[in-house]
């Protein structure tokens, strides 16, 4: 029963971790780039959640000084993650045009083609 | 005190510089400016030193927040002179790339690879000079998005995919890096590195912060192409246009190792890394697995910038192994080794730079009898190799000497051991190249393309510092032996 | 302050010479000017430091503390500058000879990195502390590896990485870390008479192990000495013109190498540290293998250069063990055999020369009869060899006697019959040359005219050679200052 609501109390951590494993899984096992690239952005998001999730307090409201609430959520999380969404969005779009270069040079945009036309 | 926004103009200068070259289209105003703005950085940072040796740390408030809510621009012994090498390598890049860009990449790209290398100048500089976690991860994905640009614009096809794979390998990294702090701000509900020094140890309870060590260990290993996570490296490298992979040798790496060393000796400590012996000795084992395997990948390899750039993770296997030791004479080592190879590999790629703007070639053989064509830049690039088999003259043999004196210091004779036979082995494929380039007689016709004086003189004036720097031991060992008091001073805390 | 000048003359003047050569390029006459009125203001300036006090030093640069770029003058030293410096006359003259009479090319660079590798040289004389000693050592290497290459063919090319590769990797491998934990023992490198190891061993830093490993380090980093198995460098070597392996491998390269170790074991660790920890006891057993196994080989050899070259592996070896004994009288002889060694090895590759010069012969077996032609060579020849053998009336005599008086006082009875053997070997190998030069010509040989010059050097490095057994009491009053 312990191990179970301890579960259930840090769900959002287990979450985060599958999300985690899954992004790196397709990654590794992908040979489309594209699909590499979605991969890439599950990693990146699961790091997102791993932030605004421990931030959050239940009940608590957004931090605007008022004297009706006294219990806030931190904020910070939120503006890192903001940033962190910024990068994430430019790797993605570096990477998604990186991808249309490399179909327009090579007419494929799976590694293994690419790597047995080519000596890297 | 009239300088006291120096921090701020040291990220600034290169950050603005690189929106505003975009305006012009001419290659020779662009270049003008970039080697201005880079002089600029380089006095910035010149003060900023002289400010700190003087008057000890400078903690800088960004925007007026003062630390630890806001962030935190933190000077001290350490990132200072790392700051003066970074802004003094991209000094003698700019000066040297108008003509290798030029010749190397169409013209309508020109303005935004100038604009990129500003930025990844930008990025850099950030991350030595910040005093903040997180923002040293943006100022990492700035570095790292404009190197992905930087490469991709080579000459070859194979650049494009040399840099799908750096960016995969990278984000990871980054990724990884992220998720690090993410556990350190849980547990300690901040995110200024000094701060966090001071809380680490009051933490309720030690899990996280282990898990969060080995996830920014893992993420800064794959920046600084520790070995194996470096397989990025070797490509990018190579098919890079000359002018970024010399930057790029002699600067993102070691940035990326101050991160790691700022990370073990100042937040985590000396007592949560080295305590138990697992991370050292992994590390140290990592280490001498790329500076013996990387040398020996090196030896077999035709094409010159591939031979330099496995040499590069073999060297980056001398000063992670001087961070792995951690004693004093070992961090000293690694920190003058990391002058020395941003020198000796910014020299190299440079002159390669020349030679194959020359020869259109990088296979080694190819290189025959280059010696006599090219006397002033072979002369360059044979004083660099010197330094890095570690000749006594060279800033490469005082680095050597530090490292072996760190690890008899701890009693490691097997250690010993394999540095002399790693430096062995650079003697094997270094000494390949000067004795085709010397003593061989020239096989194909150079192309008619002439290189430029600056181009010439920079790398000249690169390799004459190696030897200026073997013998006046001033400027590295005494600033190498400050910064690592500073870092080894939390031992007894 | 005008004496630390004097004490700098000896290597900035042949630096400044091999400059002028370079910068003149092709311009033959004031090159060949330059590079014979060099060696004499050199030789000048080396006797001036005669007359200096041993206190003074000069330090350039101070790498780390204590650990600095510095020159002063030691008794050993400022012998060996001296003898560098008179053969380094004798060897322009051939030299200039030799080039001119095969129309070597690139000359200029040539003489360029020869001049170089002598200001090394001598550098390395008058270093103050093993530190110094080691750069030059090492700079000695690269500085030569030109001189080596040469020619520019494969066989050159290959000869070359095997000497670049022994001579760096050793060093690299052993001398360095050797170095590395002698100053992290005793932080210091200063050539100190009675050594530096006294406080590190009587705290107990170090044992007698820890001594005799560490010793073992050295000699087997210092692979100029040539001692096997770390010798296969010098044979290799020998594809170099024959005045480079004359000046660079019978007298400043290899003797580098064994000043090295005598400086080392005399003044880095000490005598009586040695003679109490038994710590070079391996060596004399080492040394006495070489020189055996290297007379062996060399009486196989047909090809004369080759010849000399394991003759050579073999001299050096009795310097070593005469070092390694720690016996006053054997150290005396070893400090003599340097001397005494490098005249007549300097005299025998001299012949070699002529000889190829002369007739295009480089194998012995070719060699029946030229002694009737060419008789002043041959005698010189006779004269080097004999000195080898170590027959009264020659140098070699002297050393060897007092080597063997020393292995007597301590009835050392190993190093006296590897002695007698060697002897025996000496001989065996070198009177049948001379034997076959003076007898019967087997065909009609066409014979070149030899440039007075080279003549002139080798009679006068003859000579010297038998100076050494008529006044040696110079050199045994240098050893015993040493001692």
């Amino acid at each position: 029963m312990i191990i179970i609501n301890q579960f259930i109390a840090s769900y959002n951590y287990f979450i985060i971790i599958f999300l985690m494993i899954a992004g790196l899984y397709i990654v590794v096992a992908r040979g489309n780039m594209i699909k590499k690239l979605i991969g890439l952005s599950v990693f990146q998001t699961s790091v997102y959640l791993l932030y605004i999730s421990p931030g959050k307090i239940i009940g608590g409201t957004a931090p605007i000084i008022n004297d009706n609430y006294t219990l806030y959520s931190n904020p910070l999380p939120h503006v890192l993650i903001l940033t962190a969404i910024v990068v994430g969005i430019a790797t993605l779009a570096l990477g998604l045009s990186l991808t249309i270069r490399i179909n327009e040079e090579f007419n494929t945009i799976e590694e293994d083609e690419i790597f047995n036309k080519e000596e890297l | 005190m009239q300088f006291e926004h120096l921090p701020a103009t040291q990220i600034l200068i290169p950050l603005i510089g690189a929106v505003f070259i975009l305006a012009s289209r001419k290659n020779i105003v662009i270049w003008a400016t970039v080697s201005l703005l880079t002089l600029l950085t380089f006095i910035n940072s010149i003060l900023l030193y002289k400010q700190v040796s003087a008057s000890g740390i400078i903690s800088y408030a960004m925007g007026g927040w003062e630390p630890p809510i806001g962030i935190e621009y933190r000077i001290d012994s350490v990132n200072s002179i790392l700051i003066v090498l970074v802004s003094f390598m991209a000094l003698l890049v700019a000066l040297y790339a108008r003509k290798s860009i030029e010749v190397e990449i169409v013209a309508e790209k020109r303005p935004v690879f100038y604009a990129m290398y500003l930025l990844c100048l930008t990025g850099l500089l950030g991350i030595l000079a910040t005093g903040d976690a997180f923002n040293a991860f943006v100022f990492l994905e700035i570095s790292s998005l404009s190197t992905y640009v930087m490469i991709a614009m080579g000459k070859d096809k194979r650049s494009l995919i040399a840099s799908y794979q750096y960016l995969i390998m990278g984000t990871i990294g980054a990724t990884f890096y992220v998720i690090g702090i993410g556990l350190i701000f849980i547990m300690t509900g901040s995110l200024n590195l000094n701060d966090i020094s001071e809380q680490i140890n009051n933490v309720s309870t030690i899990r996280p912060i282990l898990a969060s060590l080995a996830f920014i260990t893992v993420g800064i290993s794959l920046k600084l192409a520790l070995f194996p996570l470096h397989s990025w490296l070797p490509n990018a490298y190579t098919y890079a246009p000359s002018v970024a992979t010399a930057f790029l040798a002699s600067t993102a790496t070691k940035v990326a190792v101050y991160l790691l060393i700022r990370y073990f000796f100042d937040v985590y400590g000396y007592n949560i890394v080295f305590e138990d012996y697992w991370l050292s000795m992994l590390l140290i084992i990592l280490s001498i697995a790329a500076m013996i395997g990387a040398s020996l990948v090196a030896i077999f390899q035709n094409n010159i910038k591939k031979m330099f750039a496995y040499s590069s993770i073999a060297q980056m296997g001398y000063i992670t192994l001087g961070v792995a030791i951690a004693n004093h004479s070992g961090l000293v080592g690694s920190l003058v080794h990391i002058i020395n190879h941003a020198l000796i590999k910014g020299t190299i790629f440079m002159a390669i730079g020349c030679f194959v703007m020359k020869l259109n070639s990088t296979t080694i053989e190819d290189f025959a009898g280059i010696g006599k064509k090219m006397p002033l830049t072979m002369t360059a690039f044979t004083i660099a190799s010197l330094s890095l088999i570690g000749i006594p003259g060279t800033v490469g043999f005082i680095s050597k000497w530090y490292i072996i004196t760190g690890a008899i210091e701890k009693g490691w004779w097997w250690l010993v051991i394999s540095i002399a036979l790693s430096s062995l082995l650079a003697l094997v494929y270094v000494g390949r190249i000067i004795e085709i380039a010397w003593f061989q007689e020239p096989k194909i016709k150079e192309n008619t393309i002439r290189l430029s004086h600056e181009m010439i003189g920079v790398t000249l004036i690169a390799s004459i510092t190696t030897l200026y720097f073997g013998l006046n031991t001033e400027l590295t060992v005494d600033l190498a032996k400050i910064a690592a008091d500073s870092l080894l001073s939390g031992i007894s805390k | 302050m005008i004496e630390i000048s004097l004490l700098f003359l000896p290597i900035v003047i042949p630096f400044i010479a091999s400059i002028i050569i370079k910068a003149l390029g092709g311009n033959k006459k004031l090159r060949e000017l330059t590079i014979i009125v060099a060696p004499l203001i050199t030789l000048l300036s080396v006797i001036k430091l005669y007359s200096l006090d041993y206190n003074i030093k000069l330090v350039l640069f101070e790498i780390m503390p204590n650990l600095e770029i510095a020159f002063s003058i030691e008794p050993l030293g400022l012998l060996f500058a001296t003898i560098i410096s008179v053969l380094w006359i004798i060897a322009s003259l051939y030299s200039i000879g030799y080039m001119n009479a095969h129309k070597e090319p690139r000359q200029d660079n040539f003489f360029f990195f020869f001049t170089i590798a002598i200001t090394i040289a001598i550098a390395s004389s008058l270093a103050d502390n093993l530190f110094t000693l080691f750069i030059f050592y090492e700079l000695l290497t690269i500085s030569t590896y030109p001189l080596v290459t040469h020619k520019a063919d494969a066989e050159s090319k290959k000869s070359g990485r095997i000497y670049l590769t022994i001579l760096l990797g050793s060093s690299l491998l052993f001398f360095l870390p050797a170095l590395i934990y002698t100053y992290y023992l005793t932080n210091d490198l200063t050539f100190t008479s009675g050594g530096i190891f006294t406080d590190a061993y009587a705290n107990g830093d170090i044992g007698n192990l820890g001594i005799g490993l560490l010793l073992a380090l050295f000699i087997f980093g210092v692979a100029k000495a040539a001692i096997m198995p770390l010798h296969s460098w010098l044979p290799a070597a020998m594809v170099a013109p024959t005045p480079v392996s004359a000046l660079l491998h019978a007298v400043a390269v290899v003797k580098v190498g064994v000043f090295t170790i005598i400086k080392i074991i005399i003044y880095i660790f000490g005598t009586d540290l040695l003679f109490k920890t038994g710590g070079s006891e391996w060596l004399i057993y080492l040394s006495g293998f070489t020189i055996i196994t290297a007379s062996i080989i060399a009486l196989k050899q047909d090809n004369l250069k080759r010849l000399l070259a394991y003759s050579t592996i073999s001299q050096l070896s009795y310097i070593v063990i005469g070092v390694a004994m720690i016996n006053p009288n054997a150290i005396v002889g070893s400090i003599l055999h340097l001397t005494a060694h490098a005249t007549s090895k300097i005299t025998l590759f001299f012949a070699a020369g002529i000889i190829y010069t002369s007739t295009g012969f480089t194998r012995i077996s070719q060699m029946y009869g030229i002694g009737h032609k060419m008789k002043l060579t041959m005698i010189c020849f006779t004269v080097g060899a004999l000195s080898m053998i170590g027959i009264p009336m020659f140098g070699g005599f002297v050393s060897k006697w007092y080597i063997v008086s020393g292995a007597l006082s301590v009835s050392n009875w190993f190093v006296i019959s590897v002695i007698i053997i060697s002897t025996l070997l000496n001989t065996a190998y070198f009177i049948p040359i001379i034997y076959k030069s003076f007898s019967q010509s087997s065909s009609s040989v066409s014979y070149k005219k030899v440039p007075n010059s080279m003549l002139l050097a080798t009679i006068a490095s003859a000579c010297l050679t038998i100076i050494i057994f008529l006044f040696p009491e110079f050199f045994i009053e240098v050893a015993k200052n040493v001692i």
